[in-house]
């Protein structure tokens, strides 16, 4: 039943993401990529992924939604088409495609449960978790213990965009005064 | 029949990278500003599944440590798309930022337009 509920989930996906290249409105574009992340978060919750799902559907389907509503509210929200040709990003993304696919082929099949990757520090923290932090939750043990300082330069990339954003829109506001005084 | 298994166990993956190379030919062919953005958030989001597909166990459960469980999805994937996620909302904000300051500056947000006034004297 999980393979099936995931491959729908997934196809749904790659329909959205169709009707996104196609939608030329950029407010349909926002909605859409609005109910991709809604989508990308119940495929998650198939994953097992509970903690990522809820992340995602609230900072990816909430914030982001919300910045981008934002930003259209300052701009023009129809896309012109562009007048270059359209073909060569169209190869080189098919060629991409095609190269990564074929790598991913040799991949472990989907599910299984003695793939490499379940075999390396994965046993460890599912034995000594309670033991050594005393948190059932396996994602809140490794991301705030076993691996904090990943959290730490996330803090940091997250204070670097801050101040971006507020060093790039201070002057905004301020020559949007100016000229009102003018 | 053979074929159909190694279609169904790699359709995950397929979807997975068609959404990524989806995301590379909005980046590459648009000239809309927003429409780029939204696109480099699609390449994101197939990342995330393509780092948490591989962790699954069928048949198991979310790593919640529970005494009636004895199979546990991967948690280490989670952990990092945790970060991935929430740097990802980071950079959409720098980069919606820039096209506020773009458009205030050149008044339009289409690249051909942009690089038009900018060229001119």
């Amino acid at each position: 039943m999980e393979p099936i509920i995931n491959m729908a989930l997934l196809t749904m996906l790659a329909v959205v993401t169709v009707a996104i290249i196609g939608q030329r409105s950029l407010f349909g574009v926002v909605i859409l990529a609005s109910i991709y992340s809604f989508l990308i978060a119940s495929v998650l919750v198939v994953l097992d992924a509970v903690d990522v799902a809820m992340t995602e559907a609230s900072v990816g389907a909430g914030i982001s939604t919300v910045l981008l509503l934002a930003a259209l509210h300052l701009v023009k929200t129809i896309e012109v088409l562009p007048t270059q040709p359209r073909l060569p990003p169209l190869l080189v993304s098919a060629l991409a495609g095609v190269t990564v696919i074929w790598g991913t082929l040799v991949l472990p099949p989907f599910g299984t449960a003695d793939a490499p990757i379940h075999r390396h520090v994965v046993p460890r923290y599912i034995e000594r978790s309670i033991e050594e932090t005393n948190v059932p939750n396996l994602v809140s043990s490794i991301l705030a213990d076993y691996r904090g300082y990943d959290t730490l330069g996330e803090t940091t990339v997250i204070f670097t965009a801050g101040i971006g954003v507020l060093l790039l829109l201070r002057g905004t506001r301020r020559r949007g005064h100016n000229d009102r005084a003018d | 029949m053979d074929f159909f298994r190694t279609v169904a166990d790699h359709y995950n993956y397929v979807i997975t990278i068609f959404v990524m190379v989806a995301g590379l030919y909005i980046v590459t062919s648009r000239g809309n500003l927003i429409k780029k953005l939204v696109g480099l958030a699609i390449f994101q989001t197939s990342v995330y599944l393509l780092y948490i597909e591989p962790g699954k166990i069928l048949g198991g459960t979310a790593p919640i440590l529970h005494p009636d469980f004895t199979v546990y999805s991967n948690p280490l994937p989670h952990v990092l798309i945790l970060t991935a996620i929430v740097v990802g909302v980071a950079t959409l904000a720098l980069g919606l930022a820039l096209v506020v300051r773009i458009n205030e500056a050149f008044g339009s947000i289409e690249e051909e337009e942009i690089i038009e006034k900018d060229r001119a004297p």
